[in-house]
């Protein structure tokens, strides 16, 4: 068991070692390789992070009832037992015109502006969490609140949200595409890599043959090779894209503050590092051993 | 060892190698193989070495019938022979020491036991100060004995030598046959094709002579 381990190992360090006798040619391949990958990559970075901010935004969907400016006590309270009694409505929270013109200045630096204002200009509100989640509920819902006495508009918080969940859908659709192309393109530079090192190594293949080396044996340095360049190529990847998230982190981080938010890009997961890694060395893998089906039998010893 | 019935070889093109040929060699024996360029004698062996298969008849090695062996079993028949070829077919890439440790490679031999081997081969034919060399700048001679070294370092049964004197003055050739015989000794079965009997004309060994395909 370890003498095989042995071997093994010794095949995979001839094949690093070839990698790097060719230092230009093994590192150009890298770099496309990497390039290739980090496209895709990079995309679905950028669609996680947009996903989690949907996440955010409408985690709990909400709908707001805006009052009349001029309501009094009593129809806020006749409004607040009928929303208890609703059967869709989970809980509803009072806002009052006040406390809502303390949220705004506090959160949007609008400060200034507000002291500026002769009267408060926002209305009584309840927010409304309803039982059901799901968009059409919430839809017939939002119109039966808005027949309400009192409610003078009933708005869905999270119906822009929605919107976006769709189109994000449309960007993964976008992306897998993108990846199965560049995979393809992965498997295509392997396939020639190894075709080229097949045809330098003639020589070697056909005395190993001649001397008794099974095509097992003669196959795993190629394979690994083509491994290895794709896990490498991987790494590359995965390190444009944390980079380049890296880098994108500090004017994005100017600009949301501008919108008051604070919203800072992740890079991939753990788990999808992972993925992103075993599936290059894979594609590498599968690359070389197309290639090696290819053309190894085309050389026979004579 | 080697038994050779009624075994025909004929190449793609229509040209009859070998015409019905049968013969024995029994273990341990030493047998050369003469006869003019184009006799045959390359083809002979290749077929022993399943390099060639036999249009028909049959060719047995370690009662094995080589020319039915699939291609699965190849390698461990050849694993079994030690072949010196014609045109050495040694690689520049590496060195005198890793060319001969190529066939322990092949085998998986343990690291440390295939360096003694290595070494000890390269010492039976006087190469063992060269072991760092590349094979290009090795003399004529120097290269065929480094071809025996690595056909002998798997300690092979049988020890097949295609024209191993050819291009070399009689000084080196008798050298090499000297190495021969002393496999001989221990008990190797050796089957050797040359085109150059003067050579031989000393040894008692056995002579198998062909002559446009067919043994005299």
């Amino acid at each position: 068991m370890t003498r095989a381990l042995a071997l093994h190992l010794g095949v995979l360090r001839a094949a690093l070692r070839r990698m790097f006798a060719s230092k230009l040619g093994g590192l150009l391949n890298i770099l496309v390789i990497g390039i290739a990958l980090s496209l895709p990559a990079g995309m679905y970075a950028l669609l996680q992070n947009a996903q989690g901010l949907v996440a955010q935004l409408s985690g709990t969907p909400q709908i707001s009832l805006f009052l009349a400016t001029d309501a009094q006590a009593d129809d806020i309270d006749a409004l607040r037992k009928q929303l208890a009694a609703h059967p869709a409505v989970h809980g509803a929270e009072f806002v009052a015109r006040e406390r809502a013109l303390e949220q705004l200045k506090q959160s949007t630096g609008l400060a200034d502006v507000i002291v500026g204002l002769e009267k408060n200009p926002l209305p009584d509100a309840f927010v409304v969490s309803p039982k059901q989640g799901n968009a059409q509920a919430l839809d017939i819902l939002r119109g039966e609140l808005a027949q309400l006495p009192g409610v003078e508009l009933a708005q869905l918080d999270s119906a822009w949200a929605y919107k976006l969940e769709a189109l994000l859908e449309f960007g993964h659709l976008a992306v897998l595409i993108l990846a199965v192309l560049l995979s393809l393109a992965l498997v295509a530079v392997t396939f020639n890599t190894i075709r080229l090192q097949i045809l330098t190594q003639r020589d070697e293949i056909e005395v190993s043959r001649l001397i008794g080396a099974t095509d097992g044996f003669i196959r795993r340095p190629f394979l690994y090779f083509g491994a290895m360049q794709g896990l490498l190529g991987g790494i590359m990847a995965w390190a444009i894209v944390t980079a380049s998230l890296l880098l994108l982190n500090r004017p994005l981080g100017e600009l949301s503050q501008l919108y008051a938010s604070q919203f800072v890009l992740h890079p991939l997961s753990f788990g999808d590092s992972l993925s992103l890694l075993l599936f290059s060395l894979y594609l590498g893998w599968l690359g070389a051993w197309l290639s090696v089906a290819r053309h190894l039998s085309q050389i026979e010893p004579r | 060892m080697i038994s050779f019935t009624q075994v025909h070889k004929r190449y793609p093109g229509g040209y009859e190698a070998l015409k019905g040929i049968s013969f024995d060699i029994a273990e341990g024996e030493m047998v050369f193989l003469t006869g003019h360029s184009g006799a045959g004698k390359s083809t002979l062996l290749k077929l022993i070495a399943a390099i060639e298969r036999p249009n028909s008849g049959s060719v047995l090695v370690n009662s094995q019938n080589v020319g039915a062996l699939s291609g699965g079993a190849l390698p461990y028949l050849r694993r079994n022979l030690g072949i010196i070829f014609q045109d050495h077919k040694l690689l520049f890439d590496r060195s005198v020491f890793d060319n001969v440790l190529l066939p322990l490679q092949i085998c998986g031999f343990d690291h440390r036991e295939s360096g003694k081997r290595v070494r000890a081969a390269l010492d039976k034919v006087g190469l063992l100060k060269r072991e760092k060399t590349n094979p290009i700048a090795l003399s004529g001679g120097e290269r065929q004995r480094l071809c025996i070294a690595r056909a002998i370092v798997n300690r092979p049964a049988i020890l097949l030598a295609d024209e191993p004197t050819g291009n070399l003055d009689a000084a080196y050739a008798q050298e090499i046959m000297a190495i021969f015989k002393s496999f001989h000794q221990v008990g190797v079965t050796l089957l050797i094709s040359t085109h150059d009997v003067s050579v031989l004309q000393d040894s008692g060994v056995r002579r198998l002579t062909l002559k446009e395909g067919v043994l005299q």
